[in-house]
Order: C-alpha cells, then structure tokens, then sequence
C-alpha cells in the first residue's frame, strides 16, 4: 500500500447534500463518506460498486465539479501538493481528465472536433485532436460527426480522445463500459491499460468486477459510500485471500465463483449511517458491528470490518433466505 | 368561419352602434329599412358566408361598411403602422427577454437572478394595458417626452409628417408592447440555460477545462436557440394579442385598433379580412421556426438527408 509519490491522494473525502426532508426540516445526505484513495503513476485502481453508491459523485468530487447544493470535505492531493480550486481550474482538461459515461457528455448540437479543440483554433490544438483521434481508430471524418451520428464505442472513443489529447497525469474514467457488447467493452479498457503504461494514473470507476479485474492493478470496494476494502486483482484469484465479507460475496457472485447473489440491497444514504453498513447483510454480524468498524491492514490491502479475514459460517449464507440479484 | 358567426350571433345591432339611436329615430322607415339591407341585417347567415368565401376565393376580401374602403386598403393602411410597433417590440422583447434570462441562468441564485426573475414575475402579473396607462401619465402627461396617443401630429399635413414623427408618436406603445413581450422570453430561457448548465455535456466540458463564459458562450447559446427560435415566432401572435390593447389605451391607429372597431361596429368583412390576415402571420411565424429548426438542428438537417 505504501508506494512511493501517489499522483492523487485523497484523504477523508465526503460529500453531502442539502435536502428538505418532510415539511421543511432540512437533511444533510451524506453520499460519499470519509473515503481515502490513493493512485499511483502506471496503475490503474479500479472502484467497484453496485449503482448508486455515489462512484460517480467521486469521480466529480475530484473534479471539482460537484452541483451547487451539494458540500464536500476532506481533499485531495495531486503530485502531492493539495488541490484547491485554483490549481484544479488549471489542471481540469490538462493534467487531470475525465472520461465520463456516454454520448449524453457530449454537446447534441457541435461537431466532435469543434468540442475536443475546445475552442482554440490554434493549428497546434488541432493537430492534437487529429492525433488522438486517430489514435483510437477516428478518420478525419469523425471530426465533423455530430454526436448522435456516432455508435456507441465511437462515442466512448471520442471521449477518451478528448481526455489524452492533453497527455494528462491522471485519468478518472466513470463507467467507460456499459451498453458495450464484451469485446468492444474489453477494446475500451485495454486503452486504459495503455495510458496508465504510459505512465499515468487511472481511476477507474465501474460496477463490472469482472471487466474491472481484467484491466486493474488493485480494487477498492465503495459500498454505500464507503470503500470496505482494497485489494490487490491478485488476492481476486481465491476467495481466501478477501478480506471484507462484502467482497467476497460480490467474489461469490461472479459466474466462475458459483454465481450465488447476495440477499438484499445496500442502504440508501442517509438511512441512519450507525456501525458498519454492511452489516445488515452480513453474515459475520455480531454486537460489535454497531459500532464503526475498524480499517484493517491484512497483506497488501485493507478492509474495514472487525471480522476482516475470517473465514464465514459453511458457504457463508444460508440458503433458505430470498436471493436477490445485485 | 369562427369570426364570422361570433359576429352574426353577437347581440350589437349595426344601426344603432353606428348611426346612434337619435339619429335613427329621426329616419323614415324605409330608410331604416336602405341602411339595413346595407349591414345585412336578415340576411341568412350561411348566405352571407358562403358570399364571403367566395369572393375571398377570387381574392377579393369586400369592402369595409365602417371605412367604406376595400378591406384590403384599410388592412394594408392599418398593418404599416402596426407592423412598425410590432416589429420593434417582437425584436426587443426577443433580444433584451434572452439577454436577461442568460443572465438570470449563469447567476442562479444570486441578486442580479432574483431580481430578473422578480421583475418579470412583476410584469408579466401586471395587466397590459394598466402599464400602458401608467406610461402614459408617467411619459406623456407628467414628463411630456411623448405625445399621448395617435400615429402622426394632430392636425398635420399628411405629407409634412416626418419618419422622426412616426418613431416619436410610434415609441411609447412600442416600448410598452416590448415590455410586457420580456417576462416570457426571459424566464424561458433562464429555465433552458440552468437545465443546459445541469447537463451532463457542460459538466465534462467543464472537465476538459473550459471556462464559464466560454461554456456559456460556445454550449449555453448553441442549445437554447433551439427552443428560443420557438418561443420568439411563437411569440408573434402574443405581441398581435397584445397590440390590440396597446394600440387602444394609445389610440394608435394600427389593425388591432381596426380589428376592436370592427368588432364593436359590426364591420364584418374588415373583421373577417383581419382575422385572415393575423392567422397567416401567426402560421407564418410558426412556419418559420419549422423552418429554421431544419437549418439549425444538425440533428434534423443531417438526419434527414441520411436517410
């Protein structure tokens, strides 16, 4: 875990929304909570988590570029320096890229080029939008595509021509996969791969474990807004070497692994945030669980649980119970 | 075909409304009997509207009872002066009701966005023609700066009246006209451009780096055009409407005011031939934004000559 000069360090992020709950009492939605992540230079950290556990607001949170109503603690540090507002408004596009979801990112009424050039006209600018188009399989012709003229791998392939075109340190890709059959989603990722060997950090934000283990150097586990566990894509080989009991059900559930979902779903935010989240669900759970679990370290990576390694009761669950799908 | 039934059915007899009860007294029967046959009373409506149809047919619209005048001439006379007033207040409106509803949208939240959006709430709850009034007493009366009412000079020659006299006699009602035209635009807008500042495509643009005004300016603009080239042609027959009312309370003498007189006087082919005429430039306005969506949206140009 400890590596030497992380590219992002985030330390004790959360986020929070202002809600008006019943009548007019208002409610602070905590969505991302007390998270640490750490990125490295030629890694990619995948973070796994099922929808709605606020990956997304992570990957905003980052950025800068989380809505008006919502409040955001704890920070970041990039090369390790922090990152303010004003750094980040200098590095956004440059140093520091996103690759969002889907053609919904791109602007419905500009051309592709027009959009990557980002308004400079500079023969220079677009020379590198050329390149990186190109780079990922574009002709010159896609440069005058409007947005709903591309296909779906297109699309994503613009958007991560728009990220590297600026050879960024650090690349937070948010669900670059979905709605991809597995061969062009596996394609998208191995790009990934490729920036982060040339040198960057990857962030890569999925709800996929199994593309995610493809690609990854390690895995963060968000459930609920939290991270419950990293790992390294190594310690995915066997359930043994899991630490956290929510991994190792996504780790059961995989269609390899047995294929056998976990009952129930993950708590909204919000809904009274006492000891472990998980707990609810977890087959472990005994009195201690009400009280915040503790950040275990067991081999290369952690989890927080105070069963963190132990072996379950027989398979873990009992049968009897409703299975529902995650 | 509305207009015309609404006119035969409505209980104002023409005689009286425009000869006056004195003067009908004093007449003998049969000329009571000459000035009816001349506003038809009696005569069967589909009659009269089939007579109608066909001249209209051969592009005759008739002539005005009350200006005794083919309709076409009055219309043609009435609509040079509304088309003046009209004209400027729908560009007006257009420009400055965008202008303030970027702006509110870039500043939500803030005073300048509270204090487009309340002025406009202010206006738009405000009767037209009380803010009418109200410039007049303000503008005309209390300052003098305008005259109160009427297109030219009274008693000018009408070849003297100057273009600086039309704009002097013709800029009140304009501005007031304008006026009431902004609150909907503006507040249009301000929604499209939060909505447009939400998306997700300003989000990674701004995640590639670029800046407030240049999102405004480069995604903002490009994406509520769409929807203000309908609400500004859509909003042609709203400022008609209006002019009605406007060109009343200013007696100014422009086919909203003809399209009152016609009403109140039972003048119906000058009534039929200002409802034809308002209906082809309210079809014509929404026919324009059809058009123009086709030259603007790449979505609907392109799309459709893919396919």
């Amino acid at each position: 875990m400890q590596r030497s000069d992380p590219i992002l360090e985030v330390k004790g992020l959360s986020v929070s929304f202002l809600q008006y709950g019943r009548g007019m009492r208002q409610q602070l939605l905590n969505v991302v909570h007390g998270l640490d992540l750490a990125v490295s230079e030629r890694e990619i950290i995948a973070v796994v988590g099922a929808s709605g556990s606020g990956k997304s607001l992570l990957a905003h949170a980052i950025l800068g570029l989380l809505p008006y109503n919502a409040h955001m603690e704890g920070g970041c540090r990039f090369r390790g320096e922090p990152l303010d507002e004003a750094r980040l408004r200098r590095l956004r596009g440059k140093e520091i890229v996103l690759v969002p979801q889907g053609v919904s990112y791109l602007d419905p009424l500009m051309c592709v080029g027009a959009q990557l050039n980002g308004g400079e006209k500079a023969p220079d600018s677009r020379r590198r939008t050329r390149e990186s188009l190109a780079r990922y399989g574009l002709g010159e012709e896609v440069e005058r595509m409007y947005p709903f003229e591309l296909s779906g791998g297109m699309a994503r392939r613009v958007m991560i021509a728009a990220a590297v075109r600026n050879t960024p340190k650090l690349v937070i890709a948010d669900e670059p996969t979905p709605g991809l059959n597995p061969e062009a989603a596996r394609r998208i990722l191995g790009h990934f791969r490729e920036i982060a060997d040339e040198g960057a950090g990857v962030l890569l934000i999925t709800h996929d474990l199994e593309m995610a283990l493809t690609v990854a150097d390690r895995v963060a586990v968000f459930y609920a807004g939290r991270i419950l566990e990293e790992a390294s894509v190594a310690d995915f080989m066997q359930e043994e070497t899991l630490r956290h009991p929510y991994t190792r059900a996504l780790w059961r559930a995989m269609p390899q692994n047995g294929f056998q979902p976990l009952a129930g779903a993950q708590p909204y935010a919000g809904e009274g945030q006492e000891g472990c989240l998980f707990a609810s669900r977890c087959p472990l759970r005994s009195a201690e669980c009400t009280k915040e679990p503790p950040v275990r370290e067991i081999g290369n990576g952690w989890a927080r649980c105070f069963h963190a390694g132990e072996r379950g009761k027989a398979d873990g669950f009992d049968s009897g119970t409703n299975f529902v799908p995650v | 075909m509305a207009a015309f039934a609404l006119v035969a059915l409505s209980p104002i007899d023409p005689l009286q409304a425009n000869i006056g009860q004195v003067a009908l007294g004093s007449m003998s029967a049969e000329q009571v009997a000459r000035l009816q046959a001349y506003w038809g009373v009696g005569q069967p409506l589909i009659g009269r509207y089939l007579n109608w149809l066909s001249g209209f047919l051969r592009g005759d619209l008739g002539v005005s009872l009350l200006y005794r005048q083919e309709v076409s001439q009055v219309i043609a006379e009435k609509c040079a002066n509304s088309v003046w007033l009209m004209g400027f207040a729908w560009c007006v409106s257009g420009v400055l009701g965008i202008a303030l509803g970027v702006t509110a949208g870039v500043r939500r939240g803030r005073f300048s966005d509270r204090l487009i959006r309340g002025g406009c709430l202010l206006v738009s709850s405000t009767p037209a023609f009380w803010i009418a009034l109200m410039a007049l007493i303000v503008f005309a009366v209390w300052l003098g700066w305008f005259p109160i009412g009427l297109s030219i000079p009274i008693g000018m020659d009408a070849a003297r009246v100057s273009l600086a006299d039309r704009l002097h006699h013709a800029a009140l009602p304009a501005l007031v006209l304008s006026i009431t035209g902004i609150p909907n635009v503006a507040l249009h807008t301000r929604e499209k451009m939060v909505e447009v500042l939400e998306s997700d495509y300003v989000l990674f643009a701004r995640a590639r780096g670029e800046r407030t005004t240049q999102i405004v300016l480069r995604h903002g603009l490009r994406n509520i055009l769409l929807p203000a080239i309908t609400l500004q042609f859509g909003a042609i027959g709203e400022i008609f409407g209006g002019s009605t009312l406007i060109e009343q309370v200013f007696s100014y003498p422009g086919l909203g005011q003809a399209a009152v007189a016609a009403g109140l006087g039972s003048d119906l082919p000058l009534l039929m031939g200002i409802a034809v005429i308002s209906a082809v430039i309210v079809f014509g306005g929404n026919l324009a934004a059809d058009l123009l969506y086709g030259v603007v949206d790449p979505r609907v140009r392109k799309g459709g000559a893919h396919r």
